[in-house]
């Protein structure tokens, strides 16, 4: 459906871990986790990762989002939104909210593929 | 007092399982105590609802069995916290019980340590009533109905009420606590042996809770060597490794924010922890700082009955029908609701889930327009009786089926089944009623305990 794998410049191409889940009843958290400083660097410097761009892919308002942060120790992103609809209750889609992440992977981060650079690292 | 003490996780969820040679290997590492966590909100309110444990009785037994063993052979304490998962008293007794007939048959005598988490409502009334209940997380203000509602209320106790145990039964061979804070056993037994740095402890329990899913890859078993500024981490599995990312990344897992941990008692701050590669699978902690708060507050959790569920599932393979499923869908719950006024008041709720279309993360779905080749319809009805639901939902999927649309070619059916009967009573849907910060007169207040010969 999407071949812009070639390009290496998404989400999905540069970071390790692309994950959603449960964080108590009442919250989703998203980590992007890399496994290389570089690539890290890159996507921190590039500023693509805004809240606004949290608000437009899950179209959610900016007070829906609990935390958004950089963690340098763990090479990771991480935002978390309140939920929209009670955990394990009417009308639950996603108990552990394990299958929400999917939007981060197509993020396009600007500047070079990722062959060079964790030829870089 | 020890300068060091070593505490053996055998995994992350008591009755999951785990490697038992690694779990032996961890005994010949010579640890001080075997402690191991059983609790989780995450399968949703329905445990706690209904008094369900979260693992079978005989997995809970074998993982018993074989850290029983351990207790038996190393003549080391097992804590187990969050007994059963949900925590209430009966999963308390259960697990006691268990014990107690597993103890017989191995010709064991064990001391037994329960201790209880059960809230009585009246508690949570008064203090809500004085306004010293707040909010925990993103959860939604309480309400007098939420707690009338609630079929069980527990509250996660600090590391207090299991240190007071430890204390008076110096002897005590397992303790079986209910509703924990996670790393509340760890931090116990830290302070228990002098080792009173509540970043040091905390840090660590927050880990090891999990069992070696720090290590690369996850795995299960792992000890944790603690001293007076730091601890250690290492898998018992030798195909794993704790990395020293693998363990900075561990507190973002199913955590607001991996840097500012809220417990009871405080903050953990972990915004200058320090992690150091020993060797190649074990990684040194340290810098972790806690911040008390100025009321000593416990985790209240409550679990009510939102009422009575009937399911039906299908799929639509028909692209004429494919392409206003929106629509059509809507045109039924509106002809449904001008049927049933509990769907217009509000007191049942008609919910169609489209695999395929956006089943998955409804509102959430950023790809609107998408047209699938087919779509699965799970349709969810929820009524204060069975009966009421399973009525609503066989006339839902009537009209999925039987019901017109625009330019329709295909006029003998709109929908495959494949199950029969078509619509499924499953029973009782639960909420949280409850997830709420509770102050207490002392860490101590809510939480009972008594001693078992078994």
């Amino acid at each position: 459906m999407n071949d812009k794998s070639k390009h290496g410049n998404r989400l999905r191409d540069l970071a390790k871990v692309i994950r959603s889940k449960n964080s108590g009843p009442f919250e989703l958290t998203f980590d992007v986790i890399f496994s290389q400083p570089e690539p890290y660097r890159r996507v921190k410097e590039s500023g693509v990762l805004t809240r606004e761009l949290v608000c437009r892919l899950y179209g959610v308002p900016d007070d829906a989002i609990v935390a958004f942060m950089f963690f340098d120790p763990a090479l990771a992103f991480k935002f978390t939104l309140r939920r929209g609809w009670a955990q394990g209750s009417i009308g639950e889609r996603d108990t552990f909210g394990a299958q929400q992440h999917a939007p981060l992977m197509e993020i396009e981060i600007p500047g070079q593929a990722t062959d060079q650079a964790s030829a870089m690292k | 007092m020890k300068a060091e003490i070593k505490i053996l996780t055998p995994v992350g969820m008591f009755g999951y399982g785990f490697p038992e040679a690694d779990f032996w290997r961890g005994i010949d590492r010579g640890p001080d105590a075997i402690i191991v966590d059983a609790g989780s909100t995450d399968p949703g309110p329905y445990q706690l609802g209904l008094g369900k444990m979260i693992v079978a009785p005989s997995a809970l037994e074998r993982d018993l069995r074989v850290c029983l063993a351990g207790v038996v052979r190393a003549r080391i304490p097992l804590l187990i916290s969050s007994a059963g998962g949900p925590g209430i008293g009966a999963h308390v007794d259960a697990t006691v019980e268990m014990i107690g007939r597993i103890a017989k048959e191995t010709g064991q005598r064990l001391k037994v340590a329960a201790i209880y988490a059960d809230v009585k409502p009246e508690l949570v009334r008064e203090r809500f009533a004085q306004g010293r209940i707040v909010p925990c997380a993103s959860a939604p203000q309480l309400t007098a109905a939420d707690i009338d509602e609630s079929t069980h209320i527990v509250a996660q106790m600090g590391y207090e009420p299991i240190l007071e145990v430890l204390r008076a039964h110096p002897d005590v061979d397992v303790v079986v606590a209910g509703r924990s804070y996670d790393p509340a056993p760890f931090a116990a037994f830290c302070v228990l042996h002098g080792l009173d740095d509540p970043g040091i402890y905390w840090h660590m329990g927050k880990i090891m809770e999990c069992g070696a899913v720090c290590a690369e890859p996850k795995g299960s078993v792992i000890v944790a060597t603690i001293r007076k500024d730091s601890f250690d981490l290492e898998p018992m599995s030798t195909a794993e490794r704790c990395t020293t990312l693998s363990v900075a990344a561990h507190t973002l897992y199913e955590k607001t924010r991996p840097d500012l941990l809220s417990g009871p008692g405080g903050v953990l701050d972990l915004g200058r922890s320090r992690y150091l590669q020993l060797d190649e699978r074990t990684v040194r902690v340290s810098g972790g700082a806690f911040r008390p708060s100025p009321a000593y507050q416990v985790k209240l959790e409550g679990s009510a009955l939102a009422g009575h569920r009937t399911i039906f599932v299908g799929g639509i393979r028909d692209p004429i029908l494919i392409g206003q499923i929106d629509p059509f869908l809507h045109g039924i719950k509106a002809r449904l609701a001008a049927i049933y006024p509990e769907l217009k008041s509000g007191n049942a709720q008609l919910i169609f889930h489209i695999y395929g279309k956006n089943g998955v993360m409804g509102e959430l779905e950023p790809e609107k327009d998408f047209v699938p080749l087919e779509v699965g319809i799970l349709g969810e009805v929820t009524a204060q009786t069975q009966e009421l639901a399973h009525a609503i939902c066989s006339n839902a999927r009537i009209n999925v089926l039987h019901t017109p649309y625009p330019r329709q070619m295909a006029t003998a059916g709109n929908f495959a089944i494949p199950l029969n009967p078509p619509e499924n009573d499953i029973g009782p849907v639960c909420r949280f009623s409850i997830y709420h910060l509770m102050e207490v007169e002392s860490p101590l207040e809510p939480f009972t305990s008594r001693i078992v010969e078994v």
